[in-house]
């Protein structure tokens, strides 16, 4: 896709490297809004668990783990409650307007894994795991990043769809039956959340491996001296 | 070929676009003591907005089969005071008061000589877990037109033997699965799951379904939603 570019020279050396504008104001603006929103949710998320802590039956009662109040929000249940069912709408929102935007401006073709990328994921493994050549950037995002983004927009969703079915069993309950009914819906509503955490903290790793200039792409849009050429 | 800038002016761009982001600082608010509980209390109303809009009044809760029964000594006894209120099941009445015509106390006699439903649905608390009761009674509905009550009144109070206290929008009292429960698992409803009559409400989350019922008013006006509700919960929660 064309990516604007501009070509930037120090007044002090002369130098000239090029930036590239990656993130429109769009999608820096969900990110952010993503970002606090998805930490209230698992952190209140964390809370509503917190007040029955399994997912077998009730009577009687195996709690799967005890886990600390430190790691959680709201305080009590109901005050959990109401940060869930709040921020479940900006949530949401931002999913909804995200995912809009993206389908509408065709900015999607940045991010979204298509067969294509296949074969650039296993290269990219091999460079981060593996201490393997790294391979020729060519855009914004590498095969394993795009893999990496969209499983996140997927598992938001995925989220957004159990979590609907944990909370209305009775008037979506098609969406509860799909998912095994409002009993198994709440263990994939728990599990997802798990796997998005998983995403986070290798999406924080990523960040501080690839330094400021990287970081303050998604504050500023512009991406200084990227590895790859707009060309 | 691209446009060339200095790095000056780039940095006046990179400000201009951090900048933009400011509207992001505004989710701070909740962070704000004062501002918190009438934030949060903001988003639980819309919540209860959308779950109004989202109750269908015809459409039923899932039934399920003997065998995806809960065991009735499985069936959790919650309560917020006392297991067996002591009520004197003996003298019981419901005490009716409120838009009805024929005000009054009920016995249970009266409730049982309405036509008896009887369902295996699912109780979902609030807390989480879940389990299939099987709960017989008469349908709320048919108790409201048998004592006269205006179906175009907005809510349905009920008081209980524990001091417990609930209330109910008009179209959930109104469902065809709502019932004025005085049976479980085909036996009377023992002290402990609120004898002699307790609300079963399929459509509504556990907190709603009250117990050792003692009095029942319908209005237009609530002073008061419901014992946990006044303390943060959802008032409609419905599921």
């Amino acid at each position: 896709m064309a990516t604007r570019a501009i070509e930037i020279e120090d007044t002090k050396t002369g130098e000239v490297v090029e930036a590239v504008y990656e993130h429109p104001l769009i999608v820096r603006l969900c990110h952010w809004v993503n970002a606090v929103s998805l930490f209230v949710m698992v952190g209140s998320g964390l809370q509503i668990f917190r007040a029955f802590p399994s997912f077998s039956a009730k009577i009687p009662q195996k709690d799967l783990i005890h886990w600390p109040k430190a790691f959680a929000l709201g305080g009590w249940l109901g005050g959990a409650l109401q940060w869930h069912l709040t921020f479940m709408w900006i949530y949401l929102g931002t999913g909804l307007f995200y995912l809009g935007y993206q389908i509408f401006s065709g900015h999607y073709k940045q991010v979204l894994f298509v067969p294509r990328d296949i074969p650039g994921v296993w290269p990219m493994v091999r460079h981060y795991f593996f201490f393997g050549p790294k391979p020729p950037a060519r855009e914004a995002y590498n095969s394993l990043q795009k893999h990496a983004y969209t499983s996140a927009i997927i598992l938001g969703i995925l989220s957004v769809l159990t979590g609907f079915a944990v909370w209305k069993p009775v008037q979506l309950s098609w969406l509860a039956w799909m998912m095994g009914g409002f009993h198994y819906a709440r263990l994939w509503h728990f599990l997802i959340m798990w796997a998005i955490l998983a995403f986070v903290f290798g999406h924080l790793v990523m960040v501080v491996l690839h330094g400021w200039n990287n970081f303050v792409s998604m504050l500023t849009g512009w991406k200084k001296d990227p590895d790859y050429t707009s060309k | 070929m691209n446009s060339r800038i200095n790095s000056r002016k780039f940095r006046t761009i990179n400000r201009r676009e951090l900048l933009k982001l400011a509207p992001v600082v505004a989710l701070g608010a909740f962070a704000v003591p004062k501002l918190q509980r009438p934030l949060l209390a903001a988003g639980l109303g819309f919540s209860d907005w959308a779950s109004a809009r989202l109750f269908r009044p015809e459409h039923l809760a899932p039934t399920f089969g003997d065998s995806e029964l809960t065991p009735f000594d499985k069936f959790p006894i919650n309560d917020y005071d006392v297991d067996d209120p002591q009520v004197d099941l003996d003298n019981w009445k419901l005490s009716v008061g409120g838009a009805v015509g024929k005000t009054g106390n009920y016995t249970l006699a009266q409730i049982q000589a309405l036509h008896k439903f009887t369902h295996s649905t699912r109780h979902v608390c609030v807390e989480g877990w879940d389990v299939i009761g099987n709960f017989g009674g008469a349908r709320l509905s048919d108790f409201l037109t048998m004592i006269g009550a205006d179906l175009a009144a907005r809510f349905v109070t009920v008081e209980c033997a524990d001091d417990y206290y609930e209330s109910l929008d008009m179209p959930t009292a109104l469902h065809p699965q709502t019932l004025l429960c005085y049976e479980m698992y085909g036996q009377p409803l023992t002290r402990e799951h609120g004898a002699p009559v307790r609300l079963n409400i399929p459509t509504k989350i556990g907190y709603k379904q009250a117990k050792y019922l003692t009095s029942l008013k319908v209005t237009n006006v609530l002073t008061r939603v419901g014992y946990w509700e006044d303390q943060g919960y959802s008032d409609f929660y419905s599921l």
